[in-house]
């Protein structure tokens, strides 16, 4: 009987030592934000409380690491916990109208227009932009240091069969650099175009290992910088590449469950002066250069949007 | 419910469809798998036979490490390989990072430690006078050894079965050693984390169900190799 004693003692042990993991971080997590869920599926992120909202948004806003600015400051003014659901813009809208988050971050302006004209959105709000860059190897195969626009360096990039990662996965991002194909009327094919299916940071980091260019926003490319060691700025300042995030409240006509004045504090944070200052001042002191710019009460035609 | 059964519905028209990027994930798949899990084997049973076996000094300390190899995150393997192979790192002229290779490489390194843990257990389980009657008998070494392996064979297809499982499920490892790059280095889980990411649940639930099918087609095949001939 010894034998089985032994067994069950480590047993007890271990479920013991479960429990009271589990049972300490049930305490902690009620003062400390809930930590973002990326790529994971909706139904894996659930409403506790009244004070809970789930916020959708897009992987640049957490690559660029803006929202371990934000967030924080959130809650810290306005109380409620936020779970921030760190996803490419196809999911984030698709959580909205499945009801599975409150409200939206994104930077897809053509697909979020269909989804307002579908009615998912109650409203909408201009929070920020960042602009795309066209980043490539420093020997520059395709030429596209000598372009001056972003069609330009796509066509460039096109005729030289150049290596090209693209998100693939309808992210914002992946939105913009198939609409600039579509700009020039091409449709990439061929080895040199490659999908890699992942986030910008993953994305850019394939591209400096193939030696590829690749479309990605200013922001997390300048927050990865450091790793990519044979990437270079091959283009910028297109008034094409403007990279627009409104915020969206999910419409509550459509959706039962939804927090919607957790919802409602989080959009109005963002667009208040508090919020914008934030997203001013984010990427200054480390980069020297703001990553964002605030732009709240403006409408999409003041920025050339149409 | 319905997204469950529409996933199930779509699992079956797509793998009769021919839509041939299924197809090319789901081989992907299954040889990146199979091969990791076949070199598994071959790195695992003779170093298990040896640790069950052999008499040596650190023989505890070296179980010890392979056992807490079970445990690696594959996560953190796919990390450790990727700093092996990125052009930064001391193999990157190899070039193998983003490759299917790669893939094989981290998942072995899964495996491994999986399949030669369970051998030594499933050797050390025999009774050990069976050992000396082999030999008495007349068996010279090899001939022991594989006699010994015969007698072993439900468990260390047990390994088999646990080291496949491991790998044909894991996405961390093969996500960031293969890149998930379409028509190169696409399997079956990352493609899924893709399609969830896209939002397109049903595609998603799809794959998922091919891969539990093609998951049982592997271990049914082991299954009936492991459970042949037992008495019962």
């Amino acid at each position: 009987m010894k034998r089985y004693s032994t067994l069950w003692y480590v047993i007890s042990l271990l479920l013991v030592a479960a429990i009271g993991l589990a049972a300490c971080s049930q305490a902690t997590t009620q003062n400390t934000p809930a930590p973002a869920a990326t790529g994971g599926s909706p139904t894996a992120i659930v409403r506790t409380s009244a004070k809970d909202l789930i916020l959708s948004t897009t992987t640049s806003t957490q690559d660029s690491g803006l929202l371990d600015v934000l967030i924080p400051a959130f809650q810290q003014a306005s109380g409620y916990t936020v779970k921030t659901a760190s996803v490419g813009s196809g999911q984030a809208l698709k959580m909205g109208q499945d009801c599975n988050a409150d409200v939206l971050l994104v930077h897809s302006p053509t697909d979020e227009k269909t989804f307002m004209d579908a009615g998912y959105g109650s409203d909408r709000r201009l929070v920020m932009h960042n602009d795309f860059i066209v980043v490539g190897p420093k020997a520059d195969p395709a030429n596209v240091q000598a372009t001056h626009s972003a069609v330009e360096a796509f066509t460039a990039i096109n005729n030289a069969k150049a290596p090209f990662i693209s998100r693939g996965d309808k992210s914002g991002t992946n939105s913009k650099e198939l609409a600039l194909w579509k700009a020039v009327n091409i449709t990439p094919a061929g080895d040199w175009y490659q999908q890699s299916g992942q986030g910008m940071g993953a994305t850019l980091k394939i591209a400096n290992e193939k030696n590829a260019y690749t479309l990605t926003d200013r922001a997390t490319y300048l927050a990865t910088r450091d790793n990519l060691d044979s990437l270079v700025i091959v283009l910028e300042g297109d008034n094409n590449l403007l990279n627009v995030y409104h915020v969206i409240l999910v419409n509550p006509a459509k959706c039962t469950k939804l927090n919607v004045d957790g919802a409602k504090a989080f959009a109005d944070y963002v667009v208040s002066a508090e919020g914008q200052a934030l997203i001013g001042k984010f990427g200054v002191d480390k980069y020297g250069q703001a990553l964002f710019t605030p732009d709240a009460g403006k409408t999409d035609a003041d920025l050339g949007l149409k | 419910m319905g997204l469950i059964w529409e996933g199930i519905r779509n699992a079956v028209l797509l793998m009769f469809s021919g839509y041939s990027e299924v197809w090319e994930i789901t081989l992907l798949s299954l040889q990146v798998s199979l091969l990791a899990t076949g070199i598994s084997l071959i790195i695992g049973l003779p170093l298990g036979t040896w640790l069950a076996l052999g008499q040596f000094k650190g023989r505890h300390f070296f179980l010890s490490v392979i056992n807490t190899g079970m445990a690696l995150p594959p996560v953190v393997v796919g990390l450790w390989v990727s700093i092996l192979l990125w052009r930064s790192g001391p193999l990157g002229d190899l070039h193998l990072i983003y490759t299917p290779a790669a893939m094989v490489i981290a998942q072995t390194i899964i495996a491994a430690p999986m399949v030669t843990g369970l051998t030594v257990i499933a050797l050390q389980q025999l009774n050990p006078r069976l050992r000396l009657q082999l030999l008495g008998l007349g068996a010279s070494h090899t001939q022991m050894i594989l006699a010994l392996w015969k007698q072993a064979r439900l468990p260390l297809l047990a390994a088999l079965m646990a080291g496949f499982g491991a790998v044909i499920s894991e996405v961390g490892a093969s996500m960031m050693v293969g890149g998930n790059i379409l028509h190169q280095t696409r399997v079956l889980t990352t493609a899924i984390v893709l399609e969830t990411g896209k939002g397109e649940f049903a595609m998603a639930m799809a794959l998922g169900f091919i891969l539990l099918f093609l998951a049982y087609l592997v271990n049914a095949t082991l299954t009936w190799i492991q459970q042949r001939d037992v008495q019962r």
